[in-house]
């Protein structure tokens, strides 16, 4: 028993997101029972949950990254759109230019883009790192000027990818039952699975995020840590543009991602992560972005009026930080100890009630003795 | 005994002046370098007063969020306020209720109401405040689409008065083609721009409350164990803040007269730039509120040489991301070498009022 106790007190911290995606399915189920069916569309799973799998895949590598830069540099990259949208720009001029698309051409656009993303994450982890400035204020450069560059990349307005290749990746390639972009978005997730597992990435940028000169005098450089953070975040948002890109078959160099920071910051927060730095949690993130996406398409089928969305999401988030809050917590467990100690008060009672008993046995047996 | 009181000088605890010097020199410079390259639109006053003129809300706003930023918050929903107080006063101007005073109370209640809410959610509910005020913000982005979707244009003889109202400087203006003398313009919003200034000066400078709120911002847990009411001080700088987005929208209102979808977009972003090109830190705590409008001069300068420059409208935003990075990093690299007491900062005396004071000679 206490080695289980133990374990749920590891997993406390995916309490929010889990409980949240809770209400939301008690929500979805109380709308329609069939909330959890699944169709067989052309050999392709199709329904409300492959679908939300599907729509949150670039949110959800976004708030991967996010969760890293958040924890080590205390601060958060409001660029990631912007950096998606250059990132995937570059890619959809390598692949127009190449001639005839194989593979091996998207392969090599992919990486391309994951170069010029990290080359960005680079620019804004060098201001972040070494000259010291506070990450929302260094990223907003690129935020403001981020898609004018993508434009002038592609040249003109939202150049068309129309080959087999990048639809398949966009949608669903015959014979695999799962929608590709899912599948992208599993194999990122093992992908920083392992690297957390194996390395010594997690408990570093813990340290830096907890207290940078505390780290520095155990040895660790802050400076090279945040720098790294910004890499990997860099590569995230080459990915989710290039999933993005290929879900909508065009570059639309301004729309591509737009505003998505905000919700990837919302997933890292849901995630039950500190917006302060210090220890994180990459599943509560994923949950968390898993959940947004949920909420958005929970007030669609409610049929919210599209101009009222972005209200009933706020009003729900609200709600949300309001039952999370440390205050309500305390008062939670307040309440709870309350009820504890009436329950121990009662079966204290009974056991004095026991021991007197017991204890006028004895005396009568001592009475008797003297007798 | 007295060595300790006399001869050893004291040192200033933070770099609020420094940045707001720097903050200072910057905008003369920049503004100095646009006078020279382009003489013909900057030696004109009314160039310097349209800066003012048809930016009033956005310097009301910088002025909130300054006060939030020097606690140590954030507050990103002021822009989605704006636009809403914008719309919900067109609309009641419009309906037929005909009074200019009903419609600002609508927007300070406005204002207020989100500075309450976002106030006691992160200050007595320990919320943190980039969500609660993202929250705040799409709330007011959706009750901006609820209420109306198309621009509203304010048509009423008395507000429209009010929109068209300028006052004119009789010795101050130029001369134009013709040889007609045209005096310099200048709108109401401005008054309200120098007013809020000068109240919110005095307010962070003198008064308890600006105390409390620069050593909340500092370190809320020293400041707790003064016996400063953190939570308090905290809420108060919301609500300031909200207030201020509230009075923004309405002045926005006054100066374009119509209520839109897009009023007020993006201010959030360009009121924290405008702070920290000010010397505004958002880690709380350092800051002089006189570099929030001068920040903003700052901004607006930039885009106002990059419009007269005549660059490309794709390079623009390229440009004025440029300029922002150039600032940013020389201030980064002026911090860091008064960090490690290789600079010493060379100004005459006259000009180092509180150091002045602060050693004693």
């Amino acid at each position: 028993m206490p080695r289980l106790k133990a374990h749920f007190d590891r997993l406390s911290h995916l309490f929010l997101p889990l409980s949240v995606l809770v209400i939301l399915i008690i929500i979805n189920l109380i709308k329609g029972a069939d909330y959890f069916r699944i169709t067989m569309v052309n050999g392709a799973f199709y329904g409300n949950i492959p679908n939300i799998l599907f729509g949150a895949s670039e949110l959800v590598i976004l708030a991967i990254g996010m969760t890293l830069v958040t924890a080590a540099s205390r601060g958060q990259d409001i660029s990631i759109g912007e950096n998606g949208a250059i990132a995937s720009a570059i890619f959809v001029q390598y692949v127009l230019n190449a001639g005839e698309v194989t593979l091996w051409t998207i392969l090599a656009g992919f990486l391309i883009s994951c170069v010029a993303g990290i080359i960005i994450g680079a620019f804004n982890g060098a201001l972040v790192s070494f000259f010291k400035v506070q990450p929302m204020v260094a990223t907003l450069i690129l935020f403001l000027g981020g898609r004018s560059i993508a434009f002038i990349i592609d040249g003109k307005v939202s150049p068309i990818l129309a080959n087999e290749i990048s639809n398949r990746i966009g949608t669903v390639i015959p014979g695999v039952p799962i929608q590709t972009p899912i599948i992208l978005t599993v194999v990122f997730i093992a992908l920083v699975a392992v690297v957390l597992k194996t390395t010594n990435l997690r408990l570093y940028v813990e340290a830096v995020g907890i207290n940078p000169s505390a780290a520095r005098l155990n040895g660790i450089n802050p400076k090279k840590i945040i720098f790294l953070t910004f890499l990997i975040m860099g590569v995230c948002a080459a990915v989710a543009g290039f999933i993005a890109v290929n879900k909508a078959g065009r570059h639309d160099s301004v729309n591509l991602l737009k505003f998505i920071m905000m919700d990837a910051i919302l997933a890292v927060a849901i995630g039950g992560n500190s917006l302060g730095g210090g220890k994180f949690s990459i599943t509560g993130s994923i949950i968390g972005a898993y959940t947004i996406e949920m909420l958005n398409r929970t007030l669609l089928r409610l049929e919210v009026e599209p101009e009222a969305i972005k209200a009933f999401k706020a009003v729900f988030i609200i709600i949300l930080m309001v039952i999370a809050s440390p205050v309500v917590r305390v008062f939670a467990r307040k309440v709870l100890d309350k009820a504890k100690t009436i329950v121990a008060g009662y079966s204290v009672r009974k056991t004095v009630g026991l021991n007197k008993a017991v204890l006028s046995t004895t005396d009568t047996s001592a009475r008797k003795k003297e007798e | 005994m007295e060595s300790l009181s006399t001869t050893k000088p004291k040192s200033r605890l933070s770099n609020s002046n420094l940045l707001f010097i720097i903050a200072g020199i910057i905008f003369i410079l920049m503004y100095g370098f646009s006078l020279i390259s382009f003489p013909d639109s900057f030696m004109q006053f009314q160039t310097f007063f349209d800066l003012f003129n048809f930016n009033a809300a956005l310097f009301i706003i910088t002025l909130g969020m300054c006060i939030v930023m020097i606690a140590g918050g954030i507050d990103i929903s002021v822009g989605a306020v704006c636009g809403l107080v914008t719309m919900a006063c067109a609309m009641l101007l419009e309906s037929g209720t005909e009074n200019v005073w009903g419609a600002l109370f609508l927007a300070l209640g406005i204002g207020l109401a989100f500075g309450i809410m976002h106030g006691y959610l992160i200050a007595y509910l320990e919320i943190q405040p980039f969500i609660i005020t993202l929250a705040g913000m799409f709330l007011a982005q959706g009750l901006l689409t609820t209420l109306h979707k198309d621009p509203i244009n304010v048509t009423w003889p008395a507000f429209v008065a009010l929109r068209n109202y300028t006052i004119e400087i009789p010795w101050l203006g130029a001369v134009n083609r013709l040889g007609v003398f045209i005096p310099c313009e200048i709108k109401p919003g401005v008054f309200v721009v120098v007013a809020l200034v000068i109240l919110y000066a005095v307010l962070m400078k003198w008064s308890r409350f600006g105390r409390n709120v620069y050593a909340v911002g500092g370190n809320s847990q020293s400041a707790r164990m003064l016996g400063i009411n953190v939570k308090k001080t905290l809420f108060f700088s919301y609500v300031i803040c909200g207030l201020t987005a509230g009075i923004g929208g309405f002045v926005f209102l006054m100066t374009t007269g119509a209520g839109n979808i897009g009023n007020g977009a993006l201010f959030e972003i360009k009121a924290i730039a405008a702070n920290v090109i000010g010397g505004i830190l958002l880690n709380g705590g350092v800051g002089n509120l006189l570099g929030a409008p001068i920040g903003t001069l700052t901004l607006l300068t930039i885009n106002e040489l990059i419009r007269a420059a005549g660059v490309q409208s794709n390079l623009q935003a390229i440009v004025s991301g440029l300029l922002l990075y150039l600032f940013i990093v020389l201030q980064s690299i002026i911090m860091s070498l008064r960090g490690s007491s290789k600079f010493r900062l060379a100004l005459p005396s006259w000009l180092k009022l509180n150091r002045l004071q602060d050693n004693g000679d």
